[in-house]
This record gives structure tokens, C-alpha cells and sequence, in this order.
């Protein structure tokens, strides 16, 4: 038999209804894989105690013939960005560092309410503001992807890189992570998982510690499409506590996992292919877009004109925003607090001494553009750009019913390389993602392919707005005809 | 623009940020080169665009204004660093 900790959710499921295993069997399986794969460092906070209660709760509820829940008894993880009630919520920060938020947020409340046992808070990016989990107060997350000489030195990706490892290397089921520009799909990508951004208001954001309002999504991140699926279904929906959030109803996403494709217009933007694209990446993007010539879809090429301003766009509304957000960190509430002999030292005591660098860096550019004499040439402008880069993809969605394009310019980088760069270096990771983060169209990645030196690669499927079911079915599709194996990739020993 | 150290020195004020010295020169330097790439935006024609401030395109929602989540003073003043009776304590303002 598979073991416990290879299944998919959707398997998991129908062997917990057979009774052939228990909740409590599949969460002590994720336990003892956490404790053997520490090393990796994907988890801030483990919650054993709490899992095999739920678990125990769990599995007398399906005993007692109680109607089971949509995703009763599977063990989930959670991103340390989620207010989780009694339980410490750090965004890998400092300053944050020892947060015990007195609510839940709305996505984790959906997950208990689906049933979901959870096995902890995993590590992220320092305010979700990173894309390889280095910028974290907590130290970095490994890849459970080995370099070439099969050590463990490869980069998860991030910000949600603690989810992605996690999912990957089977101590968790499923996982929540979230997307600003790109922070659930390039690490997916990294670590050879599935993940969705879904559309900009499909999901509240009511708890998630902010980063940049406009942009951040909530997204599921698992090793198949249908898992995602079955994930987004439960924390998808309308929400008081979240004014921006759509009160269109929730279909059952698994429903469109058809396998027919046929007829489908898909978007090939020739944007996404600038001189000097990473011939490996080239590689599996050719194959993607085979796959689906295979499977009967029309693919067309099209133009996006305004792709390549969305990097800078991105990085001057994101950090604008951060720099707003994050002001209400500062020493009085809920913080941490460096004493200082005035209000205004104390502030700057416990700011700097709570923040990281690169939210440091972030929250100074944020103040910089947003800044009497600088808010129009700069924040107002990429305001305008953005609405641009929105037009282009409304345009395109009249003749395509969706696009595919890679998910990161390169395979999992080093720590090493990661080190070596400058900030605009990093920045350009999110060269494929930030576009229809800015759009706030759905967008889903998922392995196709490995690189030379044998390291998961990934593409996106990207839909229009509140389209997830045509993302689901293209992605099911290309997830059958790539035959990628993503049971788990276990560690060593 | 010359993104200089009278600069950096206003936003990290404005920002509630002390920098070390040593520290200062390279969020300068890298704040700088950040600048230098974003200028490429000039190239985009902008001329009659509104800028685009959210992407939902649902009409927003509205509740009672009422408080939702219950009372929960007593838990939320317990995350404070610092209180006495219900109020938040910080450092003398005022002589």
C-alpha cells in the first residue's frame, strides 16, 4: 500500500469513508514525517497535542454515523500568516514574534469548519515579503529537492515556501499559502506542487496578516489539481469581515475536472518569451503547450503589450501598500516593544529592532513613493500602468478562454545564488506571476517537468476573472498528460 | 531623481525607522537602484488612463456597524506589552 503520507487528499478521503484508515493513523503518520524532516525547518509552530485531538474528534464523528464533512479528518498546515485563535502567529517576524491572536481568520475557520486537522504553522517569507523563505526571523526552509550533489541547498521559494516544502515532502496533506505576487505559485513551482491564486476576492483576507491590500489572495496549495480543488471549494466565499470579497456563489470546482479540452481556446502571450528565457524553462513550456494541442484545445497566439512594466508596477504598489500596513506595528498593541524615553523613540526602538531587512527596505521605498512630491510621479503612475496591464488581460479574454505561461524563470535556485543578488535581481523572479497579480485574475501553477539537473519546473494556467473551473479543467488535463509524479518526495533517512 | 542621504534620512524618519550608520548607505544605494529601474515607466503613455486603485468589480459590501466578534477587550488588551486597567501604557508625552 502507498504509504500514509503519499496519499493524495481526494485518496485519503475515500479510504477515511471505507474506514479502512482513521483520522488518528493519518495524522500520527504526518507527525512522525514532520520530526524526521525538522531539518527541512517548514514548520514555525508544530500543534501535535491539538492534531490528534482533532483527530480523535474527527474519527468519533465519522463512528457515530455523523454526515462526515467535506474534508473531514485530513491534516492540513497553515501559513504563519493566518490568525489561528490561542495559537502563536508570527509572520515569520520578530516583531511578531510572539503574537497569540485572540481570533481566527475566516480561511483557517472555513478549514476547521470543512473538518481539516491542523498539524501547525509553517514558515513564510518575513511579512510574506521574500520569494525563498530567507527573509524569515525563523531561519530559512530547505527544499526537500536535492542540488546535483543531493544535498539539501536548494531554496523552496517563497514567500509561501515553508507550505510548499511541507506538501512536498509529505508533512502535510494540503496547505494554505498566499499570493501577493506570485508567493503560492513560483515556490509550487520550486518544490514540484500545485497551487491557485485564486481570483482577487474569491477568498477573504479577514485575519491574514496584511501585506499589500490590493494584491494579497488566499490559495490552496497541494500535490494535485484536484486537491486544490477540493481545497478552494471549502475557503472560498463571501465574508462579512472582508469588503472586498464576492458574494458569487462557490461552484463545486472538482466538477469541472471533466478531462475534455477539446475546443478550448488557450492563450499563448508572446510577451512571456523575452530574449534569453531559460532554455529549460523554454523546454517545458513547449511541452505544455503540445500537451494541449494533443488534447484537442485551439492554442493562439497573443500579445499582453504592457507584461513587461508589471515588475515595477508591482514593487511600487506593493511596497506603497506594505508601507501603510505595517505602520500599525508599533510597540503600543500587540507587538513586541523596545522601551525608548519618548513615543516617537519607542516606535523607532521596537520598528527597528522588529523588522527584517528586506521589509525594512520595502516599507522605505513604500514611504518613498507615497511621499509629498513623489505620490504622482511614481505611486499614481504605476496606478495608471496598472490599469493597462488590466486591460490587456480583459482584452485577451474575449478571444481565449485562458492562457498558459511558465510560473518562475529558472528551476529552484541555490542559497549560494540567492545570496549573490541584488534586490532588483530577486525582484525579477516574480517576472511570469506579478501580471495577473496586478489583474487579479486566477492563476493556477503546476508541475509538468523536470530540469537537466532533475528539478521540478512549472507552468500557469491563467483564467479570467472568477473562472477558477476552466483553470481547474485546462490544468487537470495538462496535470494527466505531463504524468509528473508528485506523490511526495520523502527525505532522505 | 537623486535618491541621497537628506532623502533617506526624511523617510526613515517618516517611517518610525532608525538606521545604523553603516546600514544606511546600502538601503540608499539599493532604494536608488530600485528608482533607476522603475523608470522605465515613463516610456507608457498614461495621458487620460484613471488610475486603477482595486481590481473587484463587485459592488461592496456593507454591514450594520456592530461589533461582530464579540467583546473581546479583556483578550485583546492582554496581547498589549504594556497596560493598566483596560488602557494601553506608553512612554510620557506630556510634562
Amino acid at each position: 500500500m502507498t504509504e500514509l503520507t503519499d496519499l493524495y487528499i481526494s485518496e485519503a478521503l475515500e479510504l477515511l469513508e471505507k474506514k479502512e484508515i482513521s483520522s488518528e493513523e493519518l495524522t500520527k503518520a504526518h507527525l512522525k514525517e514532520m520530526e524526521k524532516a525538522r531539518f527541512l525547518n517548514a514548520y514555525i509552530t508544530e500543534t501535535p497535542e491539538l492534531a490528534l485531538e482533532q483527530a480523535r474528534l474527527s474519527d468519533q464523528r465519522r463512528s457515530a454515523g455523523i454526515q462526515p464533512k467535506p474534508l473531514e479528518g485530513i491534516p492540513i498546515a497553515n501559513k504563519d500568516l493566518y490568525c489561528t485563535k490561542g495559537i502563536r502567529t508570527t509572520a515569520a517576524s520578530k516583531i511578531l514574534s510572539n503574537f497569540i491572536p485572540p481570533y481566527e481568520s475566516t480561511v483557517t475557520q472555513k478549514l476547521k469548519d470543512a473538518g481539516t486537522i491542523m498539524l501547525g504553522k509553517v514558515n513564510t517569507d518575513q511579512f510574506a515579503m521574500g520569494g525563498s523563505t530567507m527573509t524569515s526571523y525563523f531561519g530559512v526552509t530547505k527544499n526537500p529537492w536535492t542540488d546535483e550533489n543531493g544535498e539539501y541547498n536548494l531554496v523552496p521559494g517563497g514567500s509561501s515556501g515553508g507550505s510548499a516544502a511541507a506538501v512536498s515532502a509529505g508533512l502535510c496533506m494540503g496547505a494554505t499559502g498566499s499570493d501577493t505576487g506570485g508567493s503560492i505559485r513560483q515556490p509550487a513551482s520550486f518544490c514540484g506542487i500545485t497551487g491557485i491564486k485564486p481570483t482577487y476576492g474569491r477568498c477573504s483576507r479577514y485575519g491574514i496578516v496584511a501585506f499589500a491590500s490590493s494584491l494579497d489572495q488566499a490559495g490552496p496549495m497541494a500535490r494535485s489539481v484536484k486537491d486544490c480543488a477540493l481545497l478552494l471549494r471549502e475557503i472560498a466565499g463571501f465574508d462579512l469581515h472582508d469588503s472586498t470579497v464576492s458574494d458569487l456563489p462557490v461552484p463545486d470546482y472538482t466538477k469541472a475536472l471533466t478531462g475534455d479540452i477539446r475546443g478550448k481556446k488557450i492563450g499563448i502571450p508572446k510577451e512571456y518569451r523575452p530574449e534569453g528565457l531559460n532554455s529549460e524553462v523554454a523546454r517545458i513550456w513547449d511541452q505544455g503547450i503540445q500537451f494541449l494541442k494533443d488534447a484537442g484545445a485551439e492554442v493562439i497566439d497573443v500579445s499582453l503589450p504592457h507584461t513587461k512594466y508589471a515588475l515595477p508596477v508591482y514593487y511600487i504598489i506593493a511596497c506603497a501598500e506594505a508601507s501603510s500596513n505595517l505602520s500599525r506595528y508599533d510597540g503600543v498593541r500587540y507587538t513586541t516593544r523596545v522601551d525608548g524615553k519618548t513615543l516617537d523613540e519607542m516606535y523607532e526602538n521596537t520598528r527597528t529592532d522588529g523588522f527584517g531587512a528586506e521589509v525594512v527596505r520595502r516599507i522605505l521605498l513604500g514611504t518613498f513613493v507615497l511621499s509629498a512630491g513623489f505620490y504622482d510621479a511614481y505611486y499614481i503612475r504605476a496606478q495608471r500602468v496598472r490599469r493597462l496591464i488590466y486591460e490587456d488581460f480583459q482584452k485577451v479574454f474575449k478571444t481565449v478562454d485562458a492562457l498558459l505561461v511558465p510560473a518562475a524563470p529558472t528551476p529552484a535556485l541555490s542559497y549560494e545564488a540567492m545570496k549573490n543578488m541584488s534586490p532588483v535581481d530577486t525582484y525579477l523572479g516574480d517576472v511570469f506571476t506579478t501580471p495577473s497579480s496586478l489583474a487579479g485574475v486566477p492563476a493556477l501553477s503546476l508541475p509538468i517537468g523536470l530540469s537537466n539537473n532533475g528539478l521540478p519546473i512549472g507552468l500557469q494556467v491563467i483564467g479570467n476573472h472568477f473562472d477558477e473551473n476552466t483553470v481547474f479543467q485546462i490544468a487537470d488535463v495538462l496535470e494527466k498528460q505531463a504524468g509528473f509524479e508528485k506523490r511526495t518526495h520523502r527525505v532522505k533517512g | 531623481m537623486s535618491f541621497n542621504e537628506t532623502t533617506i534620512q526624511n523617510i526613515s524618519k517618516l517611517a518610525r525607522l532608525r538606521l545604523p550608520e553603516d546600514q544606511q548607505q546600502k538601503f540608499m544605494t539599493d532604494i536608488a537602484g530600485i528608482l533607476d529601474w522603475v523608470e522605465q515607466l515613463k516610456e507608457v503613455d498614461i495621458e487620460h488612463i484613471e488610475p486603477l486603485v482595486s481590481v473587484s468589480t463587485r459592488q461592496k459590501a456593507e454591514r450594520k456597524d456592530e461589533v461582530s466578534v464579540g467583546n473581546l477587550q479583556t483578550e485583546l488588551m492582554e496581547c498589549a506589552p504594556d497596560s493598566i486597567q483596560g488602557f494601553y501604557v506608553v512612554p510620557k508625552m506630556v510634562e
